[in-house]
């Protein structure tokens, strides 16, 4: 008695939400799977689909976390590094696949389209920390970030402006047709691809942050920039590299986009670019694991969500629900773990 | 530092005094001339006097001098994945203006402004820079339904007539909504009743179906299309809907919408929605399984250059159907207006449905300024801007391009004949058109 006499009224509220959020969520798949519409075979295709989409969210989200980790910085202009590579590549693409190189050597082709996508994104990612952020380091928090957002409507703009504003369709492999037999779950071709390209990608980052120099140091920088000069790390050079790193796998992530979906824009990067965003944050922000956790939970709640808590509830049309959902999951883990399913609590 | 903050600060003050010098000073030489008071005691041509005809007009009169263009306003699509749409009817307006010539002694100037699709604000926007502009005598558009839902409360107060060559929500023109356009609103399109109901007839008689099912993305053209098609399917052939699904601009992942559509195998699914979300949705109904017999049809909202660019090939293989403005209109549409379009915009032929309405629109305008505009001795042209409305309003018969025009009294001026369409070596080519039932 003593105890609850203790309990704030905050916590009376927070335990309320907690049971009206399982009630709802328990309800809500409990009628859509007793109405009993789709099947294992389709709540399957649903999850992979979900997981598909969630790599591609992964690899941005990592550019965000990555460089939150260094900077404590949100950098907004990412979803356009990611738009932008996607773009450039497309040039490349088009050009491979108007004299048939693309589909007579789909590696190799796929090999210089991935280069030039990644190398582009770098480019503009770097060039963007050297102009826009690195004069405004020792500014007040909200600076870089109004600085961002500026930097972001530029590179879409500028984008719009050099390559036109109509939708381009990018070519399509031969070698990507049709879907592949995994362990007797069909799995599309372009979907396997996202998938295992996103998991090597991202072992590969994990490697190289935790085993090598270059990772310790950025390591380093992130727990505390000035103990690390003093190190003799050199801390400009650090934070280039991480942006480089973001840069790198967002270039990836547009390709994968623009295989999976057959055409690029100049405004693709907006609603990716929230979403990984959103998807960083879910994982915690600055935890490389989370935003890995937060991009893939993020797909396959959009793509299962709607359809499993909202359908059999006899919401008309849920899909189109399917924000409503992804982002009030995201209020409610912010509301029950402020810093996200992997962060952790900010010292500084 | 602190002399260039001194010196940028200075800078600002003078561009701010410039920006209101040049606004005040605008509105101050307008304004009088264009409400109340126009020059006193003069007689116009028709033996009208402009200003008591200017007084007596409740918006008052839009005046152009001897020798200066009237100017006419498009708020249109022209940007972005649905700028198809909006182009196609600015080429026919510009079309329009060339053959015309003069309207009334002066020359055309056409503004354009871009109102967007996706965005219903856009719509607003447009619309209030071009009522902060008094020398726009009315406006054509806009593109899609959604926009001109909060344009035309604005250009309603201003007294400017709103004609659009593509809007077709049913809403538009229905007192009973929300959404009604109200007395300055006018469309040379037809209304959804009519191509949701033409649809269904086509579904019944020419494909047999009896199941079917529907997407949309939300929008009153989207929504309430599919609704007319559901609503005429279960009447005219008994037709069972088996899901309408919804989903979100912006969205580029659909397969998630399709699976629990493909539950039930519908034969037919319609989807009347835009680029770039209706040829993802084509695309993606490949890779579903249990949607492998269905036959897929979009509407006049993709069907245009930019779906053709990016699923044309798709929906070719696959014998997809497109809804849409019958286009076979005869006349002097293959003649003559054809070839000044393929001159005009540099294209093979026309990028989308709906350059013939915008023509006619163009038309329309004209023709009430040349009936209803009064000048004065000095040569000025005086328009009043209630009595271009009432004009409008009064249309009956009017030959057009598109067929024979009559405006009822909700708006809806355009002719009724729907086509269905498949892609053929690259291009829409009609199959079907209510024409010959």
């Amino acid at each position: 008695m003593a105890r609850a006499g203790r309990l704030s009224l905050v916590e009376i509220i927070l335990w309320g939400l907690r049971i009206a959020v399982v009630i709802g969520v328990v309800a809500g798949t409990w009628a859509t799977l007793s109405a009993g519409r789709l099947e294992g075979d389709q709540w399957r295709t649903l999850v992979i689909l979900g997981i598909a989409q969630g790599s591609v969210y992964a690899l941005i989200a990592l550019g965000y976390t990555l460089v939150y980790g260094v900077l404590l910085m949100i950098n907004f202009a990412h979803g356009d590094v990611f738009m932008f590579g996607a773009m450039t590549a497309f040039f490349v693409a088009d050009a491979l696949a108007g004299g048939g190189f693309l589909n007579a050597n789909p590696f190799l082709g796929l090999a210089v389209v991935l280069l030039v996508a990644m190398l582009s994104s770098t480019l503009v990612a770097v060039l963007l920390e050297r102009i826009a952020y690195r004069p405004l380091r020792r500014a007040p928090r909200l600076v870089p970030l109004i600085t961002a957002v500026g930097a972001s409507l530029f590179i879409s703009n500028s984008v719009r402006g050099l390559y036109g504003e109509q939708v381009k369709a990018y070519p399509r492999l031969d070698i990507l047709e049709g879907s592949l037999d995994i362990l007797g779950i069909p799995i599309l071709k372009t979907q396997a691809m996202v998938i295992v390209s996103a998991v090597v990608l991202m072992l590969i980052l994990y490697w190289f942050v935790e085993r090598t120099r270059t990772g310790r140091a950025m390591r380093a920088v992130s727990e505390d920039k000035d103990t690390a000069a003093l190190m003799g790390i050199n801390v400009d050079r650090t934070i280039t590299t991480t942006f480089a790193i973001g840069g790198l796998l967002a270039g990836a992530a547009g390709v994968l986009y623009a295989l999976v979906f057959g055409q690029v824009h100049w405004f693709m990067g907006f609603l990716p670019g929230i979403k990984a965003f959103t998807a960083a944050v879910l994982g915690g922000i600055g935890n490389i694991v989370g935003a890995m956790l937060g991009g893939l939970s993020l797909g396959v709640l959009e793509q299962v969500g709607p359809n499993l808590l909202l359908s059999g509830a006899g919401v008309p049309s849920p899909n189109q629900l399917r924000d409503v959902v992804a982002f009030s999951v995201l209020v409610l883990v912010l509301i029950f773990r402020p810093y996200g399913i992997l962060g952790r609590p900010e010292t500084r | 530092m602190q002399k260039y903050m001194r010196w940028s600060a200075i800078l600002v003050v003078l561009m701010l005094a410039l920006a209101a010098c040049q606004s005040g000073g605008g509105a101050a030489s307008e304004e009088p001339s264009a409400e109340e008071s126009a020059p006193p005691a003069s007689e116009g041509a028709g033996g009208e006097d402009p200003s008591a005809v200017c007084d007596a007009d409740e918006f008052g009169c839009v005046e152009v001098l001897e020798g200066d263009s009237i100017r006419i306003a498009s708020a249109l699509s022209i940007t972005g994945d649905t700028s198809f749409l909006g182009n196609d009817s600015n080429f026919g307006i510009e079309i329009a203006i060339a053959d015309r010539g003069e309207v009334a002694g002066h020359e055309i100037e056409l503004v354009k402004e871009d109102a967007g699709c996706g965005d219903a604000a856009s719509g607003q926007t447009a619309a209030q820079a071009i009522v902060a502009d008094p020398t726009i005598v009315s406006v054509i558009g806009t593109t899609c339904s959604r926009t001109a839902v909060p344009a035309m409360p604005v250009l309603a107060d201003a007294g400017l007539v709103m004609i659009s060559p593509s809007n077709t929500a049913p809403s538009l023109t229905n007192p009973e909504t929300e959404d009604f356009g109200g007395p300055f609103y006018f469309r040379t399109a037809y209304n959804d009743r009519v191509q949701g109901a033409a649809v269904a007839k086509f579904a019944c008689e020419e494909l047999g179906v009896t199941t079917a099912a529907t997407i949309h993305d939300g929008s009153p053209y989207a929504e309430q299309l599919q609704q007319v098609f559901v609503d005429q399917f279960a009447e005219q052939c008994d037709g069972t809907t088996t899901s309408q699904e919804a989903i979100n601009v912006g969205d580029t992942e659909f397969r998630s919408v399709l699976e629990p559509i493909a539950v039930d195998e519908p034969e037919l699914l319609y989807f009347p929605i835009f680029d770039p979300e209706g040829p993802l949705i084509t695309q993606q109904a490949q890779d579903v399984a249990g949607l492998e017999n269905t036959i897929l049809m979009g509407s006049d909202g993709i069907k245009d250059q930019g779906f053709l660019d990016t699923a044309g090939d798709v929906a070719e293989e696959i014998g997809m159907y497109f809804s849409g403005p019958d286009l076979s209109f005869g006349g002097t549409y293959e003649s003559d207006f054809l070839p000044a379009y393929v001159e005009l915009s540099g294209e093979d032929g026309p990028i989308a449905p709906y350059h013939a309405h915008g023509y006619d629109a163009a038309n329309i305008i004209f023709d009430a300024i040349e009936a209803v505009g009064v000048e004065d001795a000095e040569g000025t042209l005086f328009i009043p801007k209630d009595a271009l409305r009432e004009y409008i309003a009064g249309l009956t018969d009017y030959a057009g391009l598109t067929g024979t025009l009559t405006c009822d009294e909700n708006g809806d001026c355009g002719a009724e004949d729907v086509s269905v369409a498949q892609v053929v070596d690259g291009e829409y080519s009609e199959i079907w058109t209510t024409r010959d039932q």
